[in-house]
């Protein structure tokens, strides 16, 4: 029997002390997951803490949906319960860090960018520059699954997660891997937790793997009238030595947003040689070498001044070869205003447009062509704003940016979003049999639904043994 | 065995395709590790379908079901702990995909890892993960294990090499997880396949990440006159920062047995060994090199040699990969270790590791994966000698103690597998067990497949009973 939402609250306040809990309407609805406002929010100090709170929740038989800075609540299905927001921002610890083996262990609630200023004082980072990058804590990031545009180089969080220590949802602290590099110890449970959503566990504590910050570093762009020039110089750069750390292609729709808009999250340096920015600064404008009515190839890369050099006559002869209309070279002054833009692309696109329909498409780079093709299609048929990145590797993440969020809106949305995965799943589309997938990453909850994945009797097999009472974020992933 | 199961399977792949004389299944009861555990039944599947129908067999007769590749794994993985059916992938061996533009291959199973990088070889790319049996392993093995190599200091083991898998499970269901690309929906599926020994489901189609060749590489030989300067020397070059793609090292006693059978060029008289190696743009590898260089002689390194050029370079690393059948010219059999330490502690590891080497009056033999902690101390010993043996084991789980105390792990590489499941609880909490086990028993809930495996015998498979008939000569702490 499922308690009533005001015994719990009391419950819980009795037994973490009142000032751990909220259960003021207005606080509480900064919490709101797709319109759903939990009944309480708990803060644990401690994973001990945390642990209880879950024991309590599968005693009373109530939904917990955990957070960090909810900047990217966003992401997932609605959810089918959500009673108790879990606000692990109180833990915030850096609990191990030994420069010397490059290894880190560190609390769900810290934000990447304290984390961050941490390891750069030892000349080292984590390779996460996502989103909403200045407030996203580490445990949100990883249970968001969010991707940089780092991971051209440096892999996704899955390549340099090492362990992680998290509540199951019977109220146990559990742990997997390790604080070592390379560790086949048992069953890597870490990694079922990037891109979780809350639904398996509640993540207290994150081993990371860290890197040598990038020494001095360079941006290149290379600016096209069409995607196909752009891919082009894409495939020769990639079949090159070159490994260059980000290399996204921008559309022009996309490019426009960058010329003429600022991202709302307040900046920090990142790299060595920016300049640290004081208190709550936000990116300068792109400079007028930005061409915004044209595909962006833009690609970053650090090393000593001889590779820099090498790196600087390699592009400028692939790109002489290739229908670029112009290249630029980016220094430690004109560089973060687009890498910083590059970083924020969701944040911006969803401040552009709160309605916003953001899928995020996996396919590998030989099909991009013929699918920016038809998702441009569909875009302009339906009259929508659109605008799409793309990654090297083959992640794009492609808008439908309604002006407004009316009821037509909705609907001309929701036709256009059945159009785009029936092109993913048709057999004879851009993306042939078993080539790629879509989520719809970002959009309306009215939205959701519609977009629902298929095939995951494996992940629910999985969610059933990690939270055999569905109290963690039911119905957030399927 | 039933002679009913035999029959059913015979009718099912022929009579050639089925292995049940004890002469012959005696051939399967070993792998690379020290221990034994033989199969009443091997067979020889040639599709998903075939193993499909394997696994539903197995389960009418209640018998368990053993994937095995090339038999060259360490930790026991690959066998029959409690007999049952060997599943044995050597026909499923093809490439069924090279996509050299998105940098993909789709593989079956039982394809030798060297052989993948053959056939990538003249679109310039290549399969990353080299573990030293490359030349031998099958990637099916590589991915049951998670298997590394010394490249993958830079590189990733395995898991970071996969995209996407074909599943059997043990009722028989195929599913597929992953997907070309390598993210799909829903959670990562792939990174928990990877690396669980068998114990979940069989693999039968795997889609891997090339890799580029890179356009330069520098291979260097750090000479040094005791152990600690090599030692603190990886130390140094991983706190500067410096990241080689292969640092190995190898001890005096080592290098000296190798360089007897190999003639790789090792000196003779050297206490310890580094090969190292750079690779990336010429640039880069002409500055990490350079740098290496000053890290080693700040250490006291009495030579560091570069290799002039490819044959040199193959050379020392035949020297290294071969080490062990170096090794088995000196004993009738060795004990591979595998623990992982935290790279600072590299020094005082190798000190400790020769202490319990005096103490157990062994000599131990180091050469391993010094730039990611990943410690192969190699202990020789005679397996008819019961006490010796057990002496070896000994000494082998003290070594593994001390890597947990100083903040490491069991295996870097080679496995849990049946050699050091009763070790577990070093690093695992019953609410770990807990968990583990349920997420086993959600695709393997009978325990059919590669059962007394990861789990010590008493958090495992409940009832487990290890048979010790005649044939199956399972050996249990």
């Amino acid at each position: 029997m499922m308690s009533t939402s005001a015994s719990f609250s009391a419950n819980l306040a009795s037994f973490l002390g009142p000032s751990r809990v909220l259960t003021d309407p207005v606080p509480c609805a900064a919490y709101a997951v797709d319109k759903t406002i939990p009944a309480a929010v708990a803060k644990p100090a401690s994973a001990e803490e945390a642990a209880e709170i879950v024991r309590f929740a599968a005693l009373e038989k109530v939904a917990l949906i955990p957070c960090g800075n909810r900047t990217k609540l966003g992401i997932g299905m609605p959810p089918s319960r959500y009673d108790i927001a879990l606000d692990m921002t109180a833990l915030d610890k850096i609990a191990h860090y030994d420069p010397g083996d490059l290894t880190l262990s560190v609390d769900a609630g810290l934000p990447l960018a304290k984390l961050n200023a941490a390891l750069l004082e030892h000349k080292q980072f984590l390779p996460l520059l996502v989103p909403w990058y200045s407030r996203s804590t580490v445990g949100g990031t990883i249970a968001s699954g969010i991707d940089s545009p780092l991971r051209q180089f440096y892999g996704t969080a899955r390549d340099f997660l090492i362990g992680a220590e998290f509540v199951d949802g019977t109220g146990k602290l559990c742990k997997s891997g390790g604080r070592v590099v390379k560790n086949v110890t048992g069953y890597d449970l870490h990694k079922l937790l990037i891109g979780s959503l809350g639904t398996l566990a509640i993540i207290t504590r994150l081993n990371f793997r860290t890197f040598p910050a990038p020494l001095a570093s360079r941006g290149f762009v290379a600016s096209f009238q069409n995607a196909e020039g752009a891919l082009a110089l894409r495939r020769a750069i990639a079949e090159s030595s070159l490994t260059p750390l980000t290399l996204d292609l921008v559309s022009p729709e996309l490019a426009r947003l960058f010329a003429t808009q600022t991202p709302q999250t307040p900046e920090v340096a990142v790299f060595a040689g920016e300049e640290q920015p004081s208190g709550q600064s936000l990116l300068p404008p792109v400079g007028d070498w930005f061409r915004p009515s044209e595909w962006q190839l833009c690609a970053a890369f650090a090393s000593t001044p001889e590779v820099l050099a090498r790196y600087e006559r390699d592009l400028m002869r692939l790109a002489t070869n290739s229908s670029t209309t112009s290249t630029k070279f980016l220094d430690d002054n004109s560089r973060p205003s687009l890498w910083g833009r590059l970083r924020e692309t969701l944040s911006m696109l969803l401040e552009a447009s709160p309605a916003a329909a953001i899928f995020k498409i996996n396919i590998l780079p030989s099909y991009h062509a013929a699918l920016f093709a038809s998702l441009r299609q569909i875009a302009v048929r339906a009259a929508l704003p659109h605008a799409l990145i793309a990654r090297a590797g083959g992640t794009i993440y492609f808008a439908l940016l309604p002006t407004s969020a009316n009821d037509g809106n909705t609907n001309l949305l929701a036709q256009t979003a059945t159009q785009i995965s029936d092109l993913l799943s048709a057999s004879d589309g851009p993306a042939p049999a078993n080539r790629g997938h879509a989520t719809l990453l970002f959009a309306p909850p009215a939205l959701k639904h519609a977009f629902c994945v298929q095939d995951i009797s494996a992940s629910r097999r999985l969610k059933a043994a990690f939270d055999p009472q569905n109290i963690f974020a039911p119905g957030r992933c399927f | 065995m039933n002679a009913g199961l035999i029959n059913e399977l015979e009718k099912l792949l022929g009579v050639s395709s089925v292995l049940y004389q004890p002469e012959d299944t005696l051939l399967y009861e070993y792998d690379g590790s020290v221990e034994k555990g033989r199969p009443d039944l091997v067979v020889f599947p040639e599709s998903t379908e075939n193993v499909s129908q394997i696994v539903k067999l197995a389960a009418k007769y209640n018998v368990p079901v053993v994937g095995r590749g090339a038999g060259t794994g360490l930790s026991g993985g690959a066998l029959a702990r409690t007999g049952g059916v060997m599943i044995v992938f050597a026909r499923m061996n093809r490439i069924l995909e090279l996509d050299a533009e998105n940098q993909r291959a789709v593989v079956q199973p039982g394809i030798v890892n060297y052989e993948l990088t053959r056939a990538a070889e003249p679109h310039g790319l290549y399969f990353a993960p080299d573990p030293s049996s490359w030349k031998s392993c099958t990637i099916g093995g590589n991915v049951a294990e998670n298997a590394g190599g010394p490249h993958t200091l830079a590189y990733g083991v395995t898991t970071n090499h996969v995209t996407a898998l074909e599943l059997v499970l043990p009722d028989g269901e195929i599913i597929r997880v992953g997907s070309k690309h390598g993210e799909a929906p829903g959670y990562d599926l792939s990174g928990l396949f990877v690396g669980s020994e068998g114990t979940l489901a069989l693999v039968t189609e795997i889609t891997v990440k090339l890799s580029r060749k890179p356009e330069a590489v520098k291979t260097l030989l750090a000479i040094f006159d005791t152990v600690d300067d090599a030692a603190d020397t990886v130390v140094d070059i991983t706190a500067r920062a410096i990241t080689p793609s292969a640092c190995e090292m190898l001890d005096g006693w080592t290098l000296r047995t190798v360089e007897d059978y190999i003639h790789a060029g090792f000196p003779m008289d050297s206490a310890a060994v580094l090969l190292i190696e750079v690779e990336g743009l010429a640039e880069a590898v002409a500055a990490q090199a350079a740098a290496i260089t000053e890290v080693c002689n700040a250490h006291h390194s009495r030579e560091v040699r570069l290799a002039r050029d490819n044959a040199q370079r193959e050379l020392l690393w035949k020297g290294r990969k071969n080490a062990f059948g170096a090794l088995g010219r000196l004993a009738p059999s060795n004990y591979v270790l595998d623990g992982v330490i935290p790279r600072s502690k590299l020094p005082q590891a190798l000190r400790r590791i020769h202490e319990i080497g005096e103490q157990f009056a062994f000599q131990i033999g180091n050469i391993f994966h010094a730039g990611d902690g990943n410690l192969h101390p190699i202990l020789l010993y005679d397996p008819r000698d019961a006490a010796q043996f057990e002496r070896a084991r000994e000494a082998a789980a003290r070594i593994i103690r001390y890597c947990v105390e100083v903040g490491g792990a069991l295996t870097g590489e080679h496995g849990v597998g049946m050699e050091k499941s009763e070790l577990m609880p070093l690093l695992f909490s019953d609410a770990d067990f807990d968990l583990m086990r349920r997420v086993h028993d959600a695709f393997n809930p009978d325990c059919a497949l590669n059962p007394g495996k990861i789990f010590p015998l008493s958090k495992g498979c409940g009832e487990i009973r290890v048979r010790k008939q005649a044939g199956a000569t399972a050996t249990q702490r």
